[in-house]
């Protein structure tokens, strides 16, 4: 094995480590009196610590699989840690917001992500996201665990299918998006090529866009993994436009839907900050092994552990987990 | 790379001060976010919810730990900005907050080039974002 190779399956090996014990040591605080409907005097900072741990692993393994932090955090969190769902989806709403926010002004700044195409997309994912927060806050909770688990295996499948491509064929832009003027130009920094894009069938993205938000909302999950293969695959913005539109998107849908749950009480401090801490230094260093992981194992390791998640998730709700 | 071609990969004005604005209320968000979550950590100032006793609410549903710690939905936090846990709403506030101020800067942008159909646009998106804000949105178990 190579010494390249160390870096990451070390990252791989810790973050199986942590994982397990988050299970021995659940049970060593539910017995020390940490876990549910107990108060647990002087070890308050055990569940922040581990939270801080884990999502740092999260960070990296979301750089490395492609994936955001909220579609990892929700699922793995609800599943293994003691929070209760409401907490964990309020959570990972402003841990995905604060990814989105980080990279945003790059984006825009370096002309990848486009607000011209993101505003119309907007308006209709933060409207949808809005009601998806109250759906999922209404429904009871085993209910949305459910729709939770059943949505993260479908995303597994949904990444095990997509192909990505990189520069799409759009023979003609529709005439909504002529209308609209969304268009641009940016430069592809591997061949300093100048790549000019257009859009098309914008009519039905974006009334894919209105499932998109209201599962960004009802789950916390913030939806780079859906909006990536709406505006690449089905609108035909090239996979450079994509991706950063996509993440600079999740900053104004994750903003509604964050607002409904703070506003409804779903913020604790001792949750939410060791997690946004937690997952941005862990895409710092995850950045930095990009160059040296192997984004095709890592890709596997990220659905193997949201398969697992999203089995969790489904029966916990099912009350058989 | 020519000065014509510099232009035309340029980001678009509105775009450049969207970006301007976001990055300013990120660090800024992020910054008093750790300010006040130090303050609340290291006891500084004092919380209204014991730290020893969060492992008891956060288990419960949003409804059982409102009712149960006494504290009122919506804004009332900023009535209570005195207990270091609710020192920490400042910062999630600003981050979550920085959106709609961009929204509205770019307004006036979208107006001095013309751009009316955008300009409602930015309006009804800042719009949306001060309504889900707003704390009018109300839900029940």
């Amino acid at each position: 094995m190579s010494k390249q190779s160390k870096p990451w399956l070390a990252s791989v090996l810790l973050f199986f480590g942590l994982f397990s014990l988050t299970q021995p040591a659940m049970a060593e605080q539910l017995a020390n009196g940490a876990g549910p409907g107990a108060s647990s005097a002087g070890t308050w900072w055990f569940w922040p610590l581990l939270l801080l741990a884990i999502t740092f692993l999260m960070g990296i393994f979301a750089v490395l699989g492609g994936v955001g932090g909220g579609v990892l955090f929700v699922p793995i969190i609800s599943g293994f840690f003691p929070f209760h769902l409401d907490f964990v989806r309020g959570t990972g709403l402003l841990v995905a917001l604060s990814g989105a926010l980080a990279a945003g002004p790059g984006l825009l700044k370096m002309n990848l992500a486009s607000l011209r195409l993101a505003i119309p997309v907007a308006l209709i994912a933060s409207t949808c996201a809005i009601a998806g927060a109250m759906i999922g806050l209404a429904l009871p909770t085993h209910i949305v665990q459910i729709c939770l688990g059943a949505t993260i295996i479908g995303i597994c499948a949904l990444m095990l299918v997509s192909k990505k491509s990189e520069f799409p064929e759009v023979p003609k832009a529709d005439r909504l998006s002529s209308a609209l003027r969304i268009y641009g130009i940016y430069q592809e920094v591997s061949t300093g090529q100048s790549v000019e894009w257009k859009i098309h069938r914008t009519p039905l993205g974006l009334g894919l866009f209105i499932l998109v938000g209201i599962m960004a909302g009802m789950f916390g999950l913030g939806a780079g993994w859906a909006n990536v293969p709406v505006l690449n695959l089905m609108m035909g913005a090239p996979l450079k436009i994509s991706v950063a539109t996509s993440k600079f998107l999740l900053s104004i849908t994750d903003t509604s839907a964050a607002w409904v749950y703070f506003n409804q009480g779903c913020v604790i401090p001792l949750m939410m900050v060791p997690s946004v801490v937690g997952i941005m230094l862990g895409s710092f260093v995850g950045v930095r092994l990009l160059a040296m992981a192997k984004p095709a194992i890592i890709r596997w390791i990220v659905i193997a552990i949201l398969a697992f998640a999203g089995v969790k998730a489904l029966t916990k709700g099912l009350g058989i987990g | 790379m020519n000065e014509k071609d510099e232009n035309i990969l340029a980001s678009r004005p509105e775009q450049i001060r969207y970006a301007a604005i976001l990055e300013k209320g990120m660090y800024l968000g992020l910054l008093v976010l750790l300010i006040t979550f130090v303050i609340y950590v290291f006891g500084i100032m004092k919380p209204y919810i014991p730290k020893d006793k969060i492992p008891t609410y956060w288990t419960m549903g949003v409804h059982d730990y409102l009712h149960h710690a006494q504290i009122k939905p919506g804004w009332s936090w900023l009535g209570m900005l005195k207990y270091a846990d609710f020192l920490n709403f400042i910062g999630i506030a600003i981050l979550s907050g920085v959106t709609t101020i961009c929204f509205v800067a770019v307004i006036p942008v979208f107006l001095r080039n013309n751009d009316r159909l955008y300009a409602v646009f930015a309006s009804l998106e800042a719009a949306i974002l001060c309504v889900a804000a707003s704390g009018l949105l109300s839900v029940g178990h």
